[in-house]
């Protein structure tokens, strides 16, 4: 049976919304026109808030077009949602899986809505728990899975019949890289094998690589298409690689670079060096003096690279520079607590030792011993379920540790967590403040939570306000700025009593690139001026940012050191890895040491 | 799939050929027509099935609370008056005066307290230990011989309808006195004050609650509560909790119908409702004793109409609000509480102020719970029957229509 050539055709899209607490409409979608060959992978990325969701609701004939035509399969889907909806599956970001429903029992229904019929169930399953590696937990209810099995689960109940259209919104966010790497095996698997038809949105732009097609949307609008060569192209011959001499962070070269807007388009840490986009008519002689004389190595663009360029180009996304250094000098001057003065740049603020937390018999954290520095970024990685948040949230007073020591700040959180709470700042992955209460009111509210008043209170919100670009939004509604405004309104609201420590879980978790750059030019800031700084990132180049790393599974610690030394560990002294294949090899080589234990465990 | 039919298996797996033959008839004509209905419908009905008894919260909303209401209207709260503590002042010593008294021994509702000076019994009056004295005086068996022979009864007011009752039932002990004494034929005309003196009798006696105990009026409603409670509060819950949790999302791109989805839902909640109605008819009949003058039939006719009806309110709150906690609240207050309070269930419909009566009008409840109570107490009166039914059906058709007019497979 032949079908359509084409998978999809958009002719001038859009959709508009309105937003009922400001009566004012956004326009999600701005007359976007793109085809989806048969058979093909292609991928729509672009920063949060270009449309990617809603363009991909519509396909499904979720959503209704506001003006335009889209056709599925051939198929008007305004006019006909069901006929699409029969022939297509959808993934959405959020699987909605049926929690108390095992892992077999969650296949089985999805079998049954798309007529699966009884005779073909038993290859296909073993073949989807196979590659899914959910052989095992087929009885377990899918709500006591780990986020990447979740994840895995989802896609195989996309896939429990070949569907000729599959949708797949941002299928890996919040997963770790072994099990994103693991979705993609799957999919690529069911391309091979079934000509499959995928269209994926997706903010990790590495993804994009081995698309057929790539789209960059973004504010709803359709910025570039092209073959992931053709969005590489952008940047050709503008990337380049700078190592900094021995010992001195990544970041401090990456910030100087990344503030010089003039000359710099991108520049982020990678594997050791610093990787950067220069702009294409810059002075040779000031990008080197930029660069303090240290030669600089082409290497080849990426897809990433290509979108950085396109994105600037068309955005003016420098302000922050600016507004960060400022702050960053403010701060300095404004005199960081007294506490930092007295203690010495390389004393230790947290110490762990042996410590262990376990939930009945499961064992989250498993003696686990490592110390931070003053000043330092610090940062936890791990899988899902690896023991991460737990560990955090013993560090930040938020949970007891079964046993062994534990010192934040001076204090010996066992016994003084009050105390030793007041020295830390708290940001958690979602977003904690109150939505209703404004900009104004939520810093008023948490300042005077953390003991600030009167004078005091003014100059800290003055100074935060003015650190994290907030001044002009004072009387907005919190729930109602945009994802990068929130984000700094809660770090804000974190640095106002002036903590040595700063702890951050999975802050850039489902961010885009733009916005991920600009967060750690302010943590490299906050650094900058003594703020010792713990954060937890699925983005293993991020890892790079960080002076030291600990990777966890299982509870235990896997290796312990500076992003070059965690490389080495991995890889020995030859191979180049950048942290992602880093990160990998570590994880697997010890779990081929212990085969035995189960891999990603539930999370507690 | 263009090429999907020619295309050999790339790594040939096992599966790869029953895939694609299988696609052939599986594309997507499968879903179309009653079998894809069907087939869906039950995995669906499973899944519903299966959440419901793994979710501990439904089963106590939907068995337990039951439970616990059966108990509660049926022991703890009722509207009886019964041992009532009434204190006989006794000061006149004659047998006659005696035998007047015994009346009120014989009484299943009152209980005497025998004291010896009217001092001792308001005592008890003002400590509230006894609801009413009865005082025969000294000159008892001479007026009585007079012909104009007085009891005087006490009542503690402050609960006005249970010194009424109090009254009624002091004043039958009595009169059934006098009426002994006048078919004996010895004090003819003889009165003691209440009863009527001559030869007009009042006899009084209490249709369809003959017993005149709340329990037998209380429990039929109780089936009301359940079911509204069963019906629109815990489905209420059953389309936000989809919402919320995403699930719906996924389910809509598939070829299941939005009439599929609400059927699912529907079919296990009806279940657990007459789950609810069996519990109640067993305990009405068994552990209260409340007799049924009408049709079983015709109360499960009725009942499973009720049913629909707040099955449909409760999806059409849940598909609206989309958020369990609304929902939930937004149930209580339009379903369960009207039901309680609105219904007739504790207040007669007809003694309350204009408005009320019309809002009391307005809600399904009220004609369900007139019925069932009609069938319970009076039996078959068909036209009540076919008046009420036919407006149950009417709110059920309406609800469940609007239920699903409201289920789109749509996100905006």
């Amino acid at each position: 049976m032949s079908g359509p050539a084409v998978a999809l055709i958009a002719n001038r899209v859009h959709k508009r919304f309105l937003v009922k607490e400001t009566g004012k409409s956004t326009q999600a979608v701005a007359d976007v026109s793109l085809e989806v060959q048969m058979g093909s992978l292609t991928a729509l990325v672009g920063p949060d808030g270009a449309g990617k969701t809603t363009l991909l609701r519509m396909i499904a004939g979720l959503m209704t077009a506001d003006e335009g035509r889209l056709d599925v399969l051939g198929i008007d889907v305004a006019a006909d949602p069901q006929a699409v909806q029969d022939r297509i599956s959808y993934m959405p970001q959020r699987f909605g899986l049926y929690e108390d429903l095992s892992v077999q029992e969650n296949l089985d229904l999805y079998a049954d809505l798309h007529g699966v019929p009884q005779a073909m169930r038993r290859n296909r399953y073993a073949r989807l728990l196979k590659m899914t590696d959910l052989a095992r937990f087929t009885a377990r209810p899918a709500g006591k899975l780990s986020g990447g099995m979740k994840q895995k689960l989802g896609l195989a109940c996309t896939l429990v019949r070949s569907p000729e259209l599959l949708l797949l919104d941002e299928p890996t966010v919040g997963v770790d890289p072994l099990s994103r790497r693991e979705l993609w095996e799957i999919v690529q698997q069911m391309i091979d094998d079934e000509q499959l038809t995928v269209l994926v949105t997706t903010a990790y732009l590495d993804e994009a690589e081995h698309c057929a097609r790539v789209f960059v949307l973004q504010e709803g609008k359709l910025l570039a298409e092209g073959t992931p060569e053709e969005i590489r192209q952008h940047a050709r011959n503008l990337c380049f690689i700078v190592t900094p001499p021995q010992g001195q962070p990544l970041r401090i070269l990456q910030a100087r670079l990344l503030d010089d807007a003039d000359c710099i388009i991108d520049a982020v840490p990678y594997g050791g060096s610093v990787r950067f986009i220069r702009r294409a008519e810059v002075d040779p002689q000031r990008l080197d003096s930029l660069l303090g004389g240290i030669p600089a190595t082409a290497v080849e663009a990426r897809v990433e690279d290509g979108f950085m360029v396109l994105l600037r180009e068309r955005h003016d996304v420098a302000p922050m520079d600016t507004a960060i250094s400022k702050a960053a000098g403010g701060t300095k001057n404004g005199g960081n607590g007294e506490d930092n003065a007295k203690r010495e740049p390389d004393e230790v603020v947290i110490e762990v030792r042996d410590l262990v937390r376990k939930f009945g018999d499961f064992i989250a954290v498993d003696h686990l011993s490592f110390s931070v520095r003053q000043g330092e970024i610090f940062g936890l990685l791990g899988p899902n379920g690896a023991g991460k948040t737990t560990t955090f949230r013993m560090l930040c007073g938020l949970l007891p540790a079964t046993s062994g020591f534990l010192q934040v700040a001076g204090f010996n959180l066992l016994r003084a967590r009050a105390v030793a709470r007041r020295r830390i700042g708290y940001m958690s992955q979602k977003f904690a403040l109150y939505g209703d209460l404004s900009v104004m009111e939520n810093l008023e509210f948490f300042g005077s939570a953390y003991g600030l008043y009167g004078k005091r209170l003014r100059e800290r919100i003055d100074t935060v306000m003015q650190q994290f670009d907030l001044e002009g939004r004072e009387k907005s509604p919190s729930g109602q700025l945009p994802g990068g405004f929130k984000q700094r309104l809660a770090m804000a609201v974190g640095l106002l009593h002036e903590p040595e420590i700063l702890f951050l879980d999975e802050p850039t978790s489902g961010t885009d690139p733009l916005k991920r750059r600009e967060f750690w030019r302010r943590i490299t800031a906050l650094s900058e001026v003594g703020t010792t700084i713990i954060i937890t990132t699925h983005f293993m180049e991020e890892a790079e940012y960080c002076d030291r790393i600990v990777i966890q599974d299982a509870g235990r610690l896997l290796a312990l050191g500076t992003p070059q030394e965690v490389r080495m560990q991995a890889g020995g002294e030859g191979a180049r890895l950048n942290m992602e294949e880093a990160f990998i090899r570590i994880i697997e080589q010890e779990r081929r040491k212990n085969s035995e234990s189960p891999a990603g465990e539930a999370n507690p | 799939m263009n090429e999907a039919g020619t295309e050999p298996g790339s790594k040939g797996l096992p599966a790869e050929k029953s895939d694609k033959v299988d696609k052939a008839d599986n594309g997507y004509e499968g879903h179309k027509g009653i079998r894809g209905f069907r087939s869906r419908l039950i995995s669906l009905t499973r899944k519903e099935i299966r959440q419901l008894l793994r979710d501990r919260s439904n089963l106590i909303i939907g068995i337990g609370l039951p439970l616990v209401l059966i108990l509660i209207f049926g022991y703890g709260l009722s509207l009886d008056v019964r041992d009532a503590k009434v204190a006989v002042v006794l000061e006149d010593p004659s047998p006659v005066a005696a035998d007047v008294i015994a009346g009120l021994e014989l009484s299943a509702y009152i209980s005497p307290v025998v004291v010896t000076s009217m001092h001792d019994a308001q005592r008890l009056m003002l400590a509230r230990e006894v609801d009413a004295i009865v005082q025969v005086q000294s000159d008892f068996s001479r007026r009585l011989a007079a012909g104009n022979a007085q009891v005087q009864l006490l009542l503690h007011g402050s609960d006005a309808s249970r010194a009424l009752i109090i009254r009624s039932y002091v004043s039958s002990a009595l009169s059934q006195w006098a009426q002994r004494q006048s078919d004996r034929g010895m004090v003819a005309g003889a009165g003691v004050g209440i009863a009527a003196p001559g030869s007009v009798t009042l006899i009084q006696r209490m249709w369809f609650n003959a017993a005149n105990t709340s329990t037998w009026y209380l429990v039929p409603g109780l089936i009301v509560l359940i079911m509204t409670l069963v019906g629109a509060f815990l489905t209420a819950m059953v389309m936000a909790r989809e919402w919320e949790r995403g699930t719906l999302e996924a389910l809509f791109v598939s070829p299941v119908r939005p009439t599929e989805i609400l059927l699912a839902k529907i079919i296990p909640y009806f279940m657990v409702g007459m789950l609810g109605l069996g519990m109640c008819l067993l305990a009405a009949r068994f552990l209260f004793e409340v007799p049924m003058y009408g049709s079983l039939l015709i109360v499960l006719v009725s009942s499973m109409l009720y049913l629909l009806v707040a099955l449909g309110l409760g999806l059409l709150i849940s598909s609206v609000t989309r958020n369990q906690f609304l929902a939930s609240q937004l149930a209580l207050i339009t379903s369960f509480m009207p039901a309680l309070m609105l219904s007739g269930f504790f207040f007669d419909l007809r003694n309350v102020p204009v408005v009320i009566h019309l809002i009391g009008n307005a809600l399904p409840a009220t004609y369900f719970m007139e019925l069932i109570r009609t069938l319970f107490l009076a039996g078959n009166i068909w036209l009540l029957i076919f008046k009420n039914c036919a407006i149950l059906a009417g709110y059920a058709v309406v609800l469940l229509g609007l239920a699903r007019a409201v289920t789109r497979k749509k996100l905006d």
